[in-house]
């Protein structure tokens, strides 16, 4: 098994015929995920991915015809957020938005409805998901990946690739990597996917990246110490040497006051049983360390 | 982005907030002419405040009283010019000296944990908040705004009697809402009132008791800058590093920093890590430096520029793991920018992921100091720092 994606997931890419819709759609179906439908507003009829997938005007069409149960949204900034609302309302179950730049306050009403309507919203701002030898969703790219059982969950895009490449090189696989987004405000957070990892019995060792600023990591660490206490578990945190107050490209990468800070994160991280690396290429050895046998 | 208070009492007032007159004085003499109006006008001092992005501008020295139009021009002296936290005041505000009651606190806030406008309110305003929450937490009273529905009514009388602010009841309803409208209105993630104060003023024939807005604090959510384009002339130039306007033009993102090992790096996470690891070889970071994904030759360039721009670089650490990210584009960026590179120092570079082959062939060719983990890259650009032509 593996969460959020697999075999199982019939993914509609919204923004299939923008030049990131498409270059990514493209490198999804090559991976193996089943791109069942295409939507872009004004664009229904044609076909995209050489006439392999049909391209629907609503979200409720391509769900209506092809039975799609994930989306995948490549819509820039001003219409993501609407995307987003389009995909709940018509009854898509796990919704990944890769857009970057969203104001965090349009994302306010959106979360909410996401949550009220009981679907799962991973990003904005997020690389999506691959569970290898399954599906990947969205831009993590899938030559990083091998098959195998450790689950990964990060807050970054190229930092959760050089970490996964990392386990891979060591021969360590994953059954799903889940990148969360770095925005502010996000539909997914460390503990939800926790929660998933936790529930599915093909993962076996778990591995967090982290940033500083927030305290996801912190709440995420309290619950694994409780809920994942028997398995290996090895942990990064990015952002230890930045200063305090300066805003590190990711929104969400602010210090302030000492809450949320490297030092409290790796010693929350500690505390519940992670083994902290100083560098991400030593993650696969205190996975070894920590139990982990593969 | 952050604004100067100044400009945040613009946008509080624009939004209908309770907001005292204000004057900004660029010289000494524009503070002593705002200081005879304000006295003419019947006040009895006035208050002469630094306007710069930092805090702690009080206890710097950066706010001062005055009751003559000659002690505001020499206050305005020695404020104008002063240093407060490394940056040099220009300008300052010129108000009528409130006659304050009482002080209290309230903001509003994006709280990413709940994914919610947070409203945090203190009969102790005045003083930091943040030292306010350390050591006596149960002075500081919340609520959340729904995400559907605002701020209602009842939340903010809630939120003022719990400020103990019963007895401005109108008053405290109005401001509370008025901030959750302000975050709205501009986008800012945060809006600041401190203090809000029970002030006295002159009535008709008779002292009334008003609650005013004494001070602002604005901070505006850089995403969504592009739909408020009267917003970017809020923007201060006094106190922005020219490098960053550099970096915002090209697309960049870049913070400079103290040490001697410029970075390059694609994504925030990545960047920081690479920084993290600099240290950890024993080297200081001179930057953080996000070229952002699917960066093309030009934007290598730009940014290869602004790390040669800083005097104190002594090497450059180059670590792109390709997604969106072409590494033969980075490759090409990175020949391209060395050609027009006027200052020879030693550069690293590693490149993985997509095309990261291609890349490497051409980096052979143009005889680049590569290296194949980010650790070995750290070590070597730390080692090119510390003995300058024996790198590249």
């Amino acid at each position: 098994m593996s969460i959020l994606v697999g075999r199982e997931t019939r993914l509609l890419v919204q923004g299939i015929t923008g030049r990131e819709g498409e270059f990514h759609a493209r490198a999804m179906q090559a991976y193996g995920t089943q791109i069942v439908a295409g939507m872009t507003p004004g664009k229904g009829g044609q076909r995209a991915l050489d006439g392999s997938v049909p391209v629907f005007d609503t979200v409720a069409a391509a769900v209506r015809e092809t039975g799609a149960n994930a989306s995948c949204i490549f819509v820039p900034a001003g219409g993501a957020p609407d995307a987003v609302l389009e995909a709940v309302a018509s009854g898509i179950g796990t919704i990944f938005c890769i857009t970057e730049g969203i104001p965090a306050l349009d994302m306010v009403p959106v979360v909410e409805a996401v949550r009220l309507a009981g679907a799962r919203l991973v990003g904005p701002n997020c690389p999506g998901a691959t569970s290898p030898g399954r599906a990947k969703v969205g831009i993590i790219p899938g030559s990083v990946h091998r098959e195998g059982d450790v689950g990964v969950v990060s807050r970054s895009g190229t930092l959760t690739y050089e970490a996964v490449q990392a386990m891979t090189d060591a021969g360590i696989g994953q059954s799903t990597c889940v990148g969360i987004g770095g925005d502010p405000i996000i539909g997914t957070t460390f503990l939800d996917v926790l929660r998933l990892f936790a529930d599915d019995p093909e993962t076996r060792a778990l591995v967090l990246i982290g940033e500083i600023g927030g305290a996801a990591e912190e709440e995420a660490a309290a619950w694994a110490a409780e809920h994942l206490a028997d398995i290996p578990k090895a942990a990064f945190i990015a952002g230890r040497t930045a200063p305090e107050g300066k805003r590190m490209g990711h929104a969400g990468a602010i210090i302030s006051g000492g809450s949320g800070t490297a030092a409290s994160k790796v010693a929350a991280l500690e505390a519940a049983g992670f083994r902290v690396a100083g560098s991400p290429t030593e993650i696969p050895g205190l996975l070894r360390a920590a139990g982990y046998r593969r | 982005m952050k604004i100067q208070e100044a400009d945040a009492k613009g946008l509080l007032l624009a939004q209908g907030l309770p907001v005292p007159g204000w004057t900004v004085a660029r010289t000494a003499g524009e503070a002593r002419s705002a200081a005879e109006s304000i006295l003419a006008a019947g006040a009895d001092r006035v208050v002469i405040k630094a306007q710069v992005l930092v805090g702690g501008r009080g206890k710097a020295g950066g706010v001062k009283l005055a009751g003559s139009a000659d002690e505001a021009e020499a206050v305005a002296s020695a404020i104008l010019g002063m240093s407060i936290k490394g940056i040099t005041v220009r300008k300052v505000l010129v108000a009528a000296a409130a006659d304050i009651v009482k002080e209290f606190y309230l903001s509003a806030v994006l709280d990413r944990a709940a994914r919610r406008i947070l409203l945090m309110g203190s009969a102790e305003g005045g003083v930091e908040i943040e030292q306010v929450a350390a050591e006596r937490p149960d002075a500081i009273v919340t609520v959340h705004a729904h995400p559907h529905l605002g701020l209602a009514d009842w939340q903010a009388r809630d939120l003022a009697f719990r400020m103990g602010l019963g007895g401005q009841l109108k008053a405290a309803v109005a401001i509370a809402k008025g901030l959750v409208r302000t975050m709205h209105a501009y986008d800012a993630d945060l809006v600041e009132i401190n203090p809000l104060a029970i002030v006295r003023e002159p009535g008709e024939g008779t002292i009334v008791e008003k609650l005013v807005c004494l001070d602002a604090k604005v901070t505006l959510d850089d995403s969504a800058l592009p739909r408020h384009p009267e917003l970017e002339a809020l923007r201060d130039p006094d106190e922005e590093d020219p490098a960053d306007a550099l970096a915002r033009a090209a697309g960049l993102t870049f913070i400079r920093l103290d040490g001697s090992i410029g970075c390059m790096v694609n994504g925030a996470g990545l960047a920081m890590t690479t920084m993290d690891l600099v240290k950890r070889a024993g080297g200081e970071p001179a930057n953080f430096l996000d070229i952002g994904g699917g960066a093309k030759a030009d934007r290598v360039a730009a940014a290869m520029g602004l790390i040669l721009a800083d005097p104190k670089v002594k090497a450059i650490l180059v670590n792109i793991f390709g997604g969106i990210t072409r590494g033969d584009e980075v490759a090409r960026g990175l020949i391209e920018a060395r050609a027009q590179q006027v200052r020879d120092v030693p550069m690293v570079v590693r490149i993985v992921g997509t095309n990261a082959a291609e890349a490497a062939e051409l980096l052979r060719a143009a005889r680049f100091v590569t290296a194949a983990t980010l650790d070995e890259a750290a070590a070597k650009a730390v080692a090119a720092a510390a003995s300058p032509g024996s790198g590249a």
